[in-house]
C-alpha cells in the first residue's frame, strides 16, 4: 500500500518531483506515520553523507605517485606542446627560413665534390685580381641587382632607428647569414662554373636577400 | 569534458589553494604538484575508496593524481580545479569499471539484498557506521549514492558520467537510501 509512496520519497526528499506529484505525497505523508518515519529516516542518511568526513589513507602515497611522474618524462611537461599557438614573428619567420639556408649552405661544399655539369649557361662572373694565398675574389656582374641590394641597404641603414632593437639584431644576422651563403656560392663557382646546383644555389641566396632587404624597408616604412 | 559544480563545502577547499600552484604543475614542477597533492589527498581517497568500497583504493588514488599530472594541462579554469580534479576522479574510477555488461551488472546486483532488506520493515538491521555500511550496498548503489549525496552530482551529471539515464540513477540512489536507513546508528 504504501509502496508508491515509499518508492518517490527520495525524489521528494530530493526536490525532484513536479508540483502536482508533491501535493500528492504531501497529502500522504500527512495521514501516514509509517512514511512519514521512513522519509526522516532517508532525510537522516544523506544528512550523514553530506557530513562525511574526507579522511587521508593510513600511508603516504606520494613516493608511488612520484614515482610514476618521474616515468612519464615522454608525456609530461606538454603544456607547451600542447597548449602552445602556432605564431611567430617576422623576425622568427626570417630565421627559420635562413636556418634552412645554413643547412644549404652545407650542402654547397658537399656539391664541390662531384657536383654535375649543366648546359646551363651559368652566372656570369669574372675573377679579379687573385690575392697570393687567398681564394680568389669573384665579381658578379650584375648592375642591376648590386644596385638594388644598394638602394635597399641605404634605405634600411637610414631607417634602422625606427625599428625595434631585437628585429635589427636579428636581421642583420640573417643578412650576414646570406651573404656567407652567397659567398661560398662564389667561391665553389669560381672553380666550377658549370655546377647547375651551384647556380641555382646562388641565384636562390641573392634572391632571398633581395626579399629579405625588402620586406625590412617595408617594414621600415610601416613604423615610420 | 563538461564543468560540473560541487558541493560548497568541497570548493572551499580552493581557498586555501595557492592559485599558482597549479600553473607551476602545469608547467611541470613537481614540487607545486606534491602540495596540490596533498591538499587534495584526502578527499580524492575518500572518495575511491567510497566508490570502490575499499578495492584498490591506494592504486586508484594514485591513478588519480598520475592522470591529473598527465592533464593539466587541459585545464582550463572554467572550473574551480577542485572541481576538475573530483570530476577526473571520478572518471578514473568509473573507468575501472567500463564495459556496458559490467556496468549492466553493477546497477542490478544486489537486487536480492534489497528487496529482502526492504520486506524487513519494522525491524532494524545492525547498527554500523555509515562508512561500513556503504561498503556493503551493490556497487551500482553505492556509486550513485557517493556521487550524489557525498559528492553533490546531479542525477543528471551522474547519468552522464556512468552512461545511463536520470530515472536509474534516482532508483539506485532511492535504493541505496533505503538499505543504509536499516543500519544507521
Amino acid at each position: 500500500m504504501h509502496e508508491k509512496y515509499i518508492d518517490r520519497l527520495s525524489d521528494y526528499l530530493d526536490d525532484e518531483l513536479d508540483p502536482a506529484a508533491r501535493a500528492e505525497i504531501d497529502a500522504h505523508l500527512a495521514g501516514c506515520r509509517e512514511c512519514a518515519v521512513t522519509l526522516d529516516e532517508l532525510r537522516a542518511v544523506a544528512a550523514k553523507a553530506r557530513a562525511l568526513p574526507p579522511t587521508p589513507p593510513q600511508n603516504d602515497l606520494w613516493p608511488g605517485v612520484e614515482a610514476r611522474l618521474s616515468r612519464q618524462g615522454d608525456v609530461r611537461p606538454f603544456r607547451t606542446r600542447m597548449t602552445r599557438r602556432i605564431s611567430f614573428t617576422l623576425p622568427q619567420l626570417v630565421a627559420a627560413g635562413l636556418a634552412l639556408m645554413v643547412l644549404s649552405g652545407g650542402a654547397v661544399w658537399l656539391s664541390r665534390i662531384g657536383g654535375r655539369a649543366t648546359s646551363l649557361p651559368p652566372v656570369a662572373a669574372e675573377r679579379g685580381t687573385p690575392t697570393p694565398g687567398d681564394v680568389s675574389p669573384v665579381l658578379f656582374a650584375d648592375p642591376r641587382y648590386d644596385d638594388a641590394i644598394a638602394d635597399l641597404q641605404q634605405s634600411l641603414q637610414a631607417g634602422r632607428a625606427k625599428l625595434d632593437p631585437e628585429t635589427v639584431r636579428v636581421l642583420e644576422a640573417n643578412l650576414a647569414v646570406i651573404d656567407r651563403a652567397i659567398e661560398q656560392s662564389r667561391r665553389a663557382l669560381a672553380d666550377d662554373p658549370m655546377n647547375v646546383y651551384l647556380n641555382s644555389h646562388l641565384a636562390a641566396a641573392k634572391k632571398r636577400k633581395l626579399a629579405l632587404l625588402r620586406r625590412a624597408s617595408a617594414l621600415v616604412g610601416t613604423e615610420g | 569534458m563538461r564543468v560540473l559544480a560541487l558541493r560548497p563545502e568541497l570548493e572551499s577547499l580552493t581557498a586555501v589553494q595557492d592559485p599558482s600552484d597549479v600553473a607551476r604543475a602545469a608547467a611541470g614542477d613537481v614540487r607545486a604538484f606534491e602540495r596540490l597533492y596533498r591538499l587534495h589527498l584526502a578527499r580524492v581517497h575518500s572518495l575511491v575508496r567510497r566508490m570502490t568500497a575499499g578495492r584498490d583504493v591506494d592504486e586508484l588514488t594514485q591513478d588519480v593524481f598520475v592522470r591529473v599530472w598527465q592533464k593539466l594541462a587541459t585545464f582550463r579554469g572554467d572550473a574551480s580545479f577542485t572541481t576538475w580534479l573530483h570530476r577526473l576522479a571520478v572518471n578514473v574510477v568509473i573507468e575501472r569499471f567500463r564495459t556496458d555488461q559490467v556496468r549492466r551488472r553493477r546497477m542490478h546486483d544486489g537486487e536480492g539484498v534489497f528487496d529482502t532488506i526492504a520486506a524487513s520493515t519494522g525491524s532494524r538491521d545492525l547498527p554500523m557506521d555509515l562508512e561500513t555500511a556503504l561498503a556493503k550496498l551493490p556497487d551500482g548503489a553505492r556509486e550513485i549514492f557517493v556521487l550524489h549525496d557525498v559528492e553533490g552530482y546531479k542525477h543528471q551529471e551522474i547519468a552522464d558520467m556512468l552512461e545511463i539515464s536520470a530515472g536509474t540513477s534516482k532508483a539506485q540512489l532511492h535504493r541505496a537510501r533505503m538499505m543504509l536507513r536499516r543500519h544507521l546508528t
